[in-house]
Order: structure tokens, then C-alpha cells, then sequence
């Protein structure tokens, strides 16, 4: 080997040394201490969600004969918390909080025929694990909007067949999720940048690892669409931003 | 008709180095050669695809070894999902249809065949001859292609029904690009049988040689002959219509799909296209194409078992006259495919009584067969027995017709099992086996060997009863309301009928199994067979006058005059009990009998 | 092997006939008032092909038995090729358009006859990869379609806006095709996408969806009972398994049946 290619390899080695140690940096530093919490409520009389009759799958029916799954278009608790809202910060970020891509896999469950979760919140580039935990082949059928940066796709898994492991290139809020095997299945992928949450069943939400600064936090449902807040997040303490909805 | 015009032989010489001698030939024999290795190539594709089928039909959970590494999407694990399945169905009718049953009988024997037994050199257009070949290759291709794009080949089926076939990517993985490669390689393989049709019916009416009247054509001739006709005005119609459909793909417009159509939540941007214009147009080519697949099997048949059975047919005119009979009612009878399918159900009725009568001549065709063993001094070897399968499984094909020919019972058997067994009978099977008749009874012809007579009729028992045992069960379970073209039985209803699948997969692996007897018969005759004599069948025609293999210009720079009919057989000739059509001995021969 | 042949030829074409004759395989039951014309149809043909296919086999069987190196000279068939050309003609002939006339029979009865006046109209939607089924409510009348409207998502399969059609308000949708026994029904058909078709196997009813083209079909049913609605028109990667039940039902049950599903709207 001449001493030429030595120095070429000699480099190469530090050129992607240096850019592996970038890549960790940023993933350092995203896992800031700040956090943004709140609650999410809905006021007004809630939609009617009807029940899903899933009598063309038998195994699903039954599943559910003693308790019926209902739409989840909107779906309200009893002291008017409302679930399913994806939180975001739409304004504010800048380098490496933006750009951090978060290294958990979530999970999207098919189960008794709907999606478990309903509603997903991702980084973009972020992996996610597609599983089918039926007895059935499910096609799982997303339509990002054309044009953007994420392509349409469609594919089946069977019972027993092994995780799809994919993610989202581009930002896109909210990509719908269909089975068209079952056609009530449907969810929602919303693929953002930075740190994000999903309103639990009591409408409650925390975005961690915000970094101190001033944001604008968007709250966006599937059917009621989307409202924004701005908060501060200062070290150590974290910022508050409750939404309300309005029905009809 | 004996003194017609005879073409001047032209004296040019053979062509030199490879690719002008095996790869861009001209000479029509190599071409058929090329056409035959491209259809078994094709079967052989079709073949393993519909093993992969029936494995995941009678055991829909097993993962199939090395499955996922041919495909990972499709077979995630090793178990086909349902696209991936459908996929594969769509691909096996293709490469079945077009590029087997299409390519081998017809386009296959008949340029190998067809220019020596009307005692010419060559085609009069060589160059569309090679073109024809060439551009049948691409579409080969072309269809292959479809396996390497993003979401794979279409599912929608061999005959591609829009509007499924015609949305795009929305409607279902293939859809897009794989559904666009299918029809290219549709409207491609058309322009193919367009320019080779022309020469055979160019050849057929113009290079006879002196002497050879039409009647004195043999029936492969005839069968051929008639076969372009049909393949002229038939592919004629499929091309614009795969033409059409690609616009509605790529230059948006709406031949095929109708106004306020909704896939996936999304209202498509079509308007005022027609569903029903797709099955029209797919159908009209469609009803004569299989008449395409199977006249060529009934003259090669006739061809093998008249010089088997020492005799001419009882009639050859009426052969003759019945076959195109069949070519010219496969034109009316294309409305059978469409009974249910929300066309005006007066025209159901209409579309019903060509598609009886149709089964007139195919009666008459076999009555002459089998009238014509009567009295025969058969010779049984490979070739008259897949000549014989032929007629038992074209008859058990024609009397499930009985059945589809009527809408009333069409309400029950369309889209059943009945359906795929019918057609696997008649123009699947049975004109597979008339590529085997021909090729047991003409490779040492081409080859200059003999195959293997054992070994022929071992893959004949094989493949006779194994035909059987696939296809019967078929009519049993569309009887029983087995719905085609699902990839798992899901429902309670067709839970039982899944032993009858298993009994089905079991007896297609051990019948395509058996298919490697014949491959290695083909490949290694070809080396390692003994020497052929000129004419070890004792048969009459023109082909069996001239070496084996035949030399470049077919009869050495002379061409023959024929003095006979084609099969002067159960006579007594200085010969034998045979005269050869190019013999200007006198003796006395058989007209057809009243 | 000519023997063999023979023997081989025989016992295929008799085995084969077995199972037809024994009944293993067969269409269940009939529940329909349209459908025995069909079946009777359907035994008909198969005993005029049964005869057809065993005559055929076993004379090819017989006479590649008999006629094989055979000495001495050519025999020929009696009656020859004119006997046969006119065998073929009169009596295949007769047979086929005996059946096709027939045969038409049976067709008309269901196609050619327009439904009652007091038929339940009742419309199907097919989409991929399920049925859906509307009823028209007390108003007797159908809300116009609105297809951009169309949210599976939300459960508005066929489109429809209750907000500013009055028709549509009491539209009932339901997954399920629920029918009164002995009632005529009219059934509208719909395709959503792409071409679909309902076959119930008891009922004796196929027919394709056209997308584009609305077609309907009327029967009556005679049997409670819950029977499964397939699609038989490829029309996709979910084709297998797109189906839904027809559920025949007394007309007590029926109307308490709907009477449920309107509240649940």
C-alpha cells in the first residue's frame, strides 16, 4: 500500500468519525430538561359516534359483541377530556432540538380490527413498527397527500407475519391510515419535527425534552382541526398550555 | 388449382456467424425454434407460480421455503399475502396465455412447419418474421418487468377488468406501473402475432408449391392458417384496447372508468368512461384467443393420429370446414364472459345460442376423431397418446361448455372453480398436450435425433392422469359454490372443500414434477439421442421428405411437386401402405368417405 | 399401452361421474322462488352432458382398445363421415338448443319480469372490500348520493348529508342485508370503486356491480335464515374476503331489526 492511500484512509476514518460525532451530539442535546404539559378539553354536545358493525369479520365481531367499539372521530370522557389530540411545536425550535430524531420505536398495533393507538405522533425519518396481532390479514393503506414528501403505500400482513419497520421522510400532520379489508379501520400518523405527545384518555399531554425558549404549541384533532398556544419554557420548569374545542 | 403460380427459387446462401444464424435469423425454422424456447421458458415461470398458488390454497399457513427471498414484500415470512397471491395468478394467466399457449402451438410449429409442408423455402416477409419473434421477446420481457418494479406485477387478474385495471396506483399494489407494464406488453405481443399471422396466411396462400392445392394442405396447415385469420382480427381489437388503457393511466384520460368513482375516501378525477367497454373489447379478443390456443392442437392432433392410425380422417373437408366453423362463431359467442356482468340481460340470451351451436363443430370434430379409430391400425407411441389425451380431455372440456353456455346456470358456476376447470380442459391442458403430441412426432425432424420413447410415455401417464386429477376436482368444487381467485378461504361455507384443495395441490406438484422427465428427455435427446432416419413415422407430408434436419433452404434449392393428397395411408404402395405427397407413383388412393 | 389406455380412459370417465352421482358436491339449498327453474335446469344439463361425457369416453376407450395393430386392411365406420355430420348435428343439435331454450326459461324468470309494485326497495353499495346496505326509512325514499361527502373514517359509506337532505335523514345504513321472509325485495345496486358482485349461493342470484351503471335484481326469499353474501368479481387484494350476510328474517324480527338500526344512525 503507498503512503498515498494510507493518508486517504487515515481521512475517510476521521471524516466519519467526526460525523458519527455529530450525529450523537445532537442526540445529546435534544434530551433537553424542559417540558410542555396541559389538558385538552372539549365543550358542547359531542358528535354521535355510532357503532361499528364488524359483522363481516367474524373473529373481530365477537371480540366485541359484549361492547361494541364506537367510531373515534371524536372521542370525549365523561368530564369532557378529549383524546386523541396530536401536540406539536410549530414555531420555536431551532437546530438540533429540530432536527433530533427520536430513537423509540412505537408501536401500530392492528387488534380486533382497529388500531391500537388511534392516533400516533412521529418525528419524521423516526421508525415505527407496523404488527398484526389478528387472526386476519389486515392491508395497512396510508395516504400521505400527493406531492408532499411521503409516498402512498399498500401493503397486506398476514397472521403471523413478521413486523413491517418503516418510517415517514417528510413532515405531514396528520397522514390518514386505512385497512380496506375492513373499511371501518381508520388512524392517524401525525409526522412532526422535534418533540411531541398524544392527549391520553383523560386529555392530558406532555411534550419532554424541550429545551428553554419560547414556542407555538399546535393542538390538532382529526375532525375539529388545529389551534395553536405560545408558551415559554424556562429551565427546570415546565410550561402549561391547555386547549378547548368547541362542538357544534 | 394445379397451375397456379409457383414462386422462382431464389439460391441465397446460408448465413454466416452466430447471431445472423441462431439470434437475428431470418430462416423460419429457426424462429419457430426461438418461439418454442421461449414458450418453455414462459411454462416453466407459469408453472412454479401456480405451485406457489396451490401450496398456499391447501395449506394456507405454510411458509414456502425460499418464498420471501424472491420476494420480501409479497411474501413477508414466506407466506404469500393476499396481493402477493393475486399477483401471481395475474402473471400465471399472462405468461399461460400469451406466451405459451399462444407462442408454442401456433407460432411455434407453425413457422417451424407451416412454410415446409406447403413446400416453400421461407416466409415471403422474413424480416417481419424475425420481427415478429423479436418483438414478442420484448414483450417478454416487458411482462417480467413487472416482478422488479416498486409494487410488483398487477392483480387484477389475466383479463385485467377495468376499472380496477385502470385507476392506478389507488386501487391496490400493482396497480400503477406493474399494470401499465402488463398492458404495454400486451399491446407489444399483439403487434408480434399481427406481422406473424400476415406471413402465415401470406405463405399459406401464395408459396404453395406446384401442385399443392388448398385441399391437398394437411390439417396442421389448415389449423394454422385458420389460426391467423382469427389472431389477424383478434389481436387487432386487444392492441387499441391495451392502448387505451395505458392513456387511462398515464394521459388521464377515462376510456374505461365512469364518472364519480370513490377509492379510499378519495372522489377520482374521471368522468364518463364505460366498465363495460373494457370487457367488450377484452372478450371479443378473448373468446377467439382461445380458439387461437386450441385450433392449432386439434391440427397437430389430427396430423399425429392420422399417420398413427394408417388412415386418413373419414373426412378431411369436414375437419376442415369445422375448424373454421369454430373460428367464425368465436366471434359471436364472446357475450358467454359477461352473462352477469350488468350488461342488458335480452343480449344474454342472444349471446347464449351461438355459444350452443358452437358445439356442433367441435362435435363433429371429435364424432370424425374417434369415428375415424374405427377400423385404424393404431400405432401407440408418445406421440399418438398425448394425441389421444388431447381428444379425452377436450371432450371432458366441450361438455362442461354445456353448462357455461346457459346464463340460467351461469348464476351459479360464474366465477366458481367450474369456470377455471373448464378452461384449463379445453384450452389450457388439452392444447398442452397438443404441444407434446407435436413435439414427441416432430423432434426428430428438427433435431436429427430420437427422443426417448420410455421416457416419453412414463411422462405421458404422469401427465394424463395428473391432468385428471387436477382439473376434475375443479368442476366438484364450483359445483359445490367454490368462488375463483380468492387467496384463503375464509369463510365457514368453504371450510370443508379445503381437503379437495390439499388432494389438488398434491396432484399439481406431482404432475409438474413429472414434467422434468420431458425436459430431461428434450435437453438430452437433443446431445445424446440415437440418430433419426428421414422419416421414422412412415408419414406422408412434405416435411418427411427431406432430412433431418431439414437443410437451410428446407429442399435443397428444389422445390418439390406434389402429387397427392396429404394422407395417403392404408393403401398399397411400393413404400408401404403409405404414398408420399411429393411420389408420382401411381396408385390407387383414399378420397373422403360420405 | 393401447389396453391400458383404454382401461385408464374408462375408469377416469366412470370415477369422474361418481361424486356427480353420488351428490358429494352440490349447491345447498335453495331459499329462493326463483331458483328451482334453475335447478331443475342445472340437472338437466348435467344429465344431457353426464351421457354425452361417458358415451364419448368410453367409445374412445373401446375402439383405441379394439383397432390397435390391427392386421389385414383398413375397416371404415359405419355410416361414415356423413353419419357422423349428421349425428352431430341432429342430435347435439337438438340436445343444445333444447337446453338453450329451456334454459332461457329459467333466465327470463328472474330477469325479464319487473318487480311488484310493493317490492322492498333496498339498496346495495359495494365498495372495496365490503357491502353496505341502505334502506330508505319511513319516507320510503333514498337521500340523494353525495360522493365527495364519502368518509368511511366516520362511517358515511354512501355519502350521504342528513344535514341538508330531508330524504336522507332517515336513511338507514347497515352493514348487514336484512330482509323480511316471503317478501319481494329490490335490490339497487351500486358500485363505489370498482366492479363487484353479489352472489348468495342459496338464493341463486349473481350479478355483477358496474361502476358507472346502477343495475338491479328482485327476488323472494322462502327461508329464514342467515346466508353469506360474496363477492365473486375481482376487485382487489381484500377480493377474498369481501363479504357480508343476508339475514331472512320473520317480519316481526325484520322490523324490529330495523327499528334498532335507525336508532343507531
Amino acid at each position: 500500500m503507498t503512503i498515498r492511500y494510507k493518508i486517504t484512509a487515515a481521512f475517510s476514518a476521521l471524516v466519519l468519525f467526526a460525523l458519527g460525532a455529530l450525529v450523537l451530539s445532537t442526540n445529546v442535546s435534544a434530551a433537553g430538561e424542559g417540558k410542555i404539559t396541559g389538558t385538552v378539553k372539549f365543550t358542547g354536545t359531542p358528535p354521535h359516534e355510532r357503532p361499528i358493525d364488524m359483522s363481516k369479520e367474524p373473529y373481530c365481531q365477537k371480540l366485541h359483541a359484549s361492547n361494541p367499539v364506537k367510531t373515534e372521530n371524536v372521542v370525549v370522557g365523561p368530564d369532557g377530556s378529549l383524546e386523541w389530540v396530536v401536540l406539536y411545536i410549530s414555531e420555536g425550535l431551532s437546530g438540533s432540538a429540530a432536527s433530533a430524531v427520536s430513537s423509540e420505536k412505537p408501536k401500530w398495533d392492528q387488534k380486533g380490527c382497529q388500531y391500537i393507538p388511534h392516533v400516533m405522533a412521529l418525528d419524521a425519518n423516526q421508525h415505527f413498527l407496523v404488527t398484526n396481532s389478528d387472526p386476519t390479514s389486515h392491508n395497512i393503506h396510508p395516504l400521505p397527500k400527493a406531492g408532499g414528501g411521503n409516498n402512498q403505500w399498500n401493503k397486506s400482513q398476514p397472521p403471523g407475519a413478521p413486523p413491517i419497520d418503516t418510517s415517514w421522510p417528510g413532515e405531514e400532520v396528520a397522514i390518514q391510515v386505512k385497512c380496506n379489508i375492513h373499511p371501518w379501520m381508520h388512524g392517524y400518523m401525525a409526522v412532526v419535527k422535534g418533540p411531541n405527545a398524544v392527549t391520553d384518555e383523560k386529555g392530558a399531554y406532555t411534550i419532554s425534552g424541550v429545551p428553554p425558549g419560547s414556542y407555538t404549541v399546535t393542538a390538532w384533532q382529526e375532525t375539529l382541526g388545529t389551534q395553536t398556544q405560545k408558551v415559554t419554557v424556562a429551565a427546570g420548569k415546565p410550561a402549561t398550555a391547555d386547549f378547548t374545542f368547541k362542538g357544534k | 388449382m394445379h397451375d397456379m403460380h409457383v414462386p422462382a427459387v431464389h439460391h441465397h446462401a446460408p448465413p454466416q456467424g452466430f447471431i445472423r444464424k441462431h439470434v437475428f435469423s431470418l430462416d423460419h425454422k429457426v424462429i419457430g425454434e426461438q418461439y418454442y424456447g421461449l414458450a418453455l421458458l414462459a411454462v416453466l415461470i407459469g408453472m412454479v407460480l401456480s405451485w406457489i398458488m396451490r401450496l398456499h390454497l391447501g395449506w394456507p399457513t405454510l411458509s414456502i421455503p425460499g418464498l420471501q427471498l424472491l420476494s420480501k414484500n409479497g411474501a413477508p415470512g414466506g407466506i404469500p399475502t393476499p396481493e402477493y397471491y393475486l399477483q401471481l395468478m395475474t402473471m400465471h394467466g399472462t405468461f399461460m396465455v400469451f406466451f405459451v399457449l399462444t407462442t408454442a402451438p401456433f407460432a411455434g410449429f407453425g413457422n417451424y412447419f407451416l412454410p415446409i409442408q406447403v413446400g416453400a423455402e421461407d416466409m415471403p416477409f422474413p424480416h417481419f418474421n424475425m420481427m415478429s419473434f423479436w418483438v414478442t421477446f420484448v414483450a417478454f420481457v416487458v411482462a417480467l418487468a413487472a416482478f422488479f418494479v416498486p409494487d410488483g406485477p398487477p392483480l387484477s387478474g389475466w383479463t385485467g377488468y377495468a376499472p380496477l385495471s385502470a385507476l392506478g396506483a389507488v386501487a391496490g399494489p400493482g396497480q400503477g406501473l406493474g399494470q401499465v407494464l402488463w398492458a404495454a406488453s400486451l399491446a407489444i405481443f399483439c403487434v408480434g402475432q399481427l406481422l406473424g399471422s400476415l406471413n402465415f396466411i401470406s405463405t399459406t396462400l401464395d408459396m404453395r408449391c406446384k401442385g399443392m392445392s388448398m385441399m391437398r394442405l394437411p390439417l396442421t396447415v389448415w389449423a394454422w392458417f385458420i389460426t391467423s385469420a382469427m389472431g389477424l382480427t383478434a389481436f387487432a381489437v386487444l392492441m387499441p384496447a391495451c392502448i387505451l388503457l395505458i392513456l387511462d393511466h398515464v394521459a388521464g384520460t377515462s376510456f374505461f372508468v365512469a364518472s364519480n368513482l370513490v377509492v379510499n375516501d378519495q372522489l377520482q378525477p374521471h368522468s364518463g368512461g364505460s366498465t363495460l367497454l373494457w370487457q367488450h373489447l377484452f372478450w371479443f379478443f378473448g373468446h377467439p384467443e382461445v380458439y387461437v390456443a386450441i385450433v392449432p392442437g386439434m391440427g397437430v392432433v389430427s396430423h399425429v393420429l392420422i399417420t398413427n392410425m394408417r388412415r386418413p380422417m373419414l373426412s378431411h373437408r369436414v375437419l376442415i370446414y369445422s375448424m373454421a366453423a369454430l373460428a367464425f362463431l368465436s366471434y359471436m359467442v364472446y357475450g358467454h364472459h359477461m352473462f352477469v356482468s350488468g350488461m342488458n340481460p335480452f343480449s344474454s340470451i342472444v349471446f347464449s345460442f351461438p355459444t350452443l351451436a358452437i358445439t356442433i363443430p367441435s362435435t363433429i370434430i371429435v364424432l370424425i376423431w374417434i369415428g375415424s379409430l374405427y377400423g385404424a391400425k393404431l400405432r401407440i407411441n408418445s406421440a399418438s397418446l398425448f394425441a389421444l389425451g388431447f381428444i379425452s380431455l377436450f371432450v371432458s372440456g366441450g361438455v362442461s361448455g354445456f353448462f357455461l353456455a346457459q346464463p340460467s346456470l351461469d348464476i351459479l358456476l360464474h366465477a366458481t372453480y367450474f369456470v377455471v376447470g373448464h378452461f384449463h380442459f379445453t384450452m389450457a391442458i388439452a392444447a398442452i398436450f397438443g404441444i407434446f403430441a407435436g413435439t414427441y412426432f416432430w423432434f426428430s425432424k428438427v433435431t436429427g435425433r430420437m427422443m426417448n420413447e420410455t421416457l416419453g410415455k412414463i411422462h405421458f401417464w404422469f401427465t394424463f392422469v395428473g391432468a385428471y386429477s387436477i382439473f376434475m376436482p375443479f368442476h366438484y368444487l364450483g359445483i359445490a359454490g367454490n368462488v375463483r381467485r380468492y387467496q384463503a378461504f375464509v369463510d365457514d361455507y368453504l371450510q370443508p372443500l379445503l381437503g379437495v384443495h390439499k388432494f389438488i395441490t398434491v396432484a399439481a406438484l406431482v404432475t409438474g414434477a413429472a414434467q422434468l422427465i420431458f425436459l430431461y428427455n428434450l435437453i438430452y435427446s437433443r446431445f445424446r439421442g440415437p440418430k433419426a432416419p428421414q422419416n421414422p413415422w412412415e408419414a406422408t407430408s412434405l416435411e418427411w421428405t427431406i432430412p433431418s434436419p431439414p437443410p437451410f433452404d428446407n429442399f435443397g434449392g428444389k422445390l418439390p411437386v406434389v402429387y397427392h393428397d396429404p394422407y395417403q395411408y392404408g393403401i398399397e404402395a411400393s413404400s408401404g401402405d403409405y404414398v408420399m405427397q411429393d411420389s408420382p407413383e401411381q396408385v390407387q388412393t383414399v378420397h373422403d368417405e360420405k | 399401452m393401447a389396453k391400458l389406455f383404454a382401461v385408464t380412459v374408462i375408469l377416469i370417465a366412470i370415477g369422474s361421474a361418481i361424486p356427480i352421482l353420488m351428490h358429494t358436491f352440490v349447491p345447498p339449498v335453495d331459499i329462493s322462488t326463483h331458483g328451482p327453474l334453475i335447478d331443475e335446469q342445472m340437472s338437466e344439463t348435467m344429465a344431457e352432458a353426464g351421457i354425452s361425457f361417458l358415451a364419448a369416453q368410453i367409445i374412445l376407450g373401446v375402439f383405441v382398445w379394439k383397432f390397435s395393430r390391427t392386421q389385414g386392411r383398413i375397416g371404415s365406420f359405419p355410416g361414415g363421415a356423413r353419419g357422423l355430420v349428421a349425428a352431430a348435428v341432429i342430435l347435439v343439435g337438438v340436445e343444445v338448443f333444447a337446453l338453450g331454450a329451456f334454459g332461457a326459461r329459467a333466465w327470463a324468470g328472474i330477469y325479464f319480469t319487473a318487480p311488484g309494485p310493493n317490492a322492498m326497495r333496498i339498496q346495495a353499495q359495494a365498495g372495496q372490500f365490503a357491502f353496505y346496505f341502505r334502506y330508505p326509512g319511513p319516507d320510503g325514499k333514498f337521500g340523494p348520493l353525495h360522493p365527495d361527502l364519502i368518509n368511511e373514517g366516520t362511517q358515511n359509506f354512501f355519502g350521504l348529508d342528513p344535514d341538508h337532505d330531508p330524504e336522507a335523514k332517515d336513511d338507514i345504513v347497515t352493514a348487514e342485508l336484512a330482509v323480511p321472509v316471503n317478501r319481494e325485495i329490490h335490490l339497487l345496486m351500486h358500485a363505489k370503486d370498482v366492479g363487484h358482485s353479489f352472489f348468495v349461493r342459496e338464493l341463486r342470484i349473481q350479478q355483477d356491480f358496474v361502476p358507472g351503471l346502477d343495475v338491479s335484481v328482485h327476488f323472494t326469499t322462502n327461508k329464514v335464515g342467515r346466508y353469506e353474501i360474496v363477492c365473486t368479481q375481482l376487485c382487489g387484494l381484500g377480493h377474498y374476503n369481501m363479504k357480508a350476510y343476508l339475514n331472512v328474517m320473520s317480519q316481526a324480527d325484520f322490523d324490529a331489526w330495523l327499528k334498532q338500526q335507525a336508532s343507531q344512525q
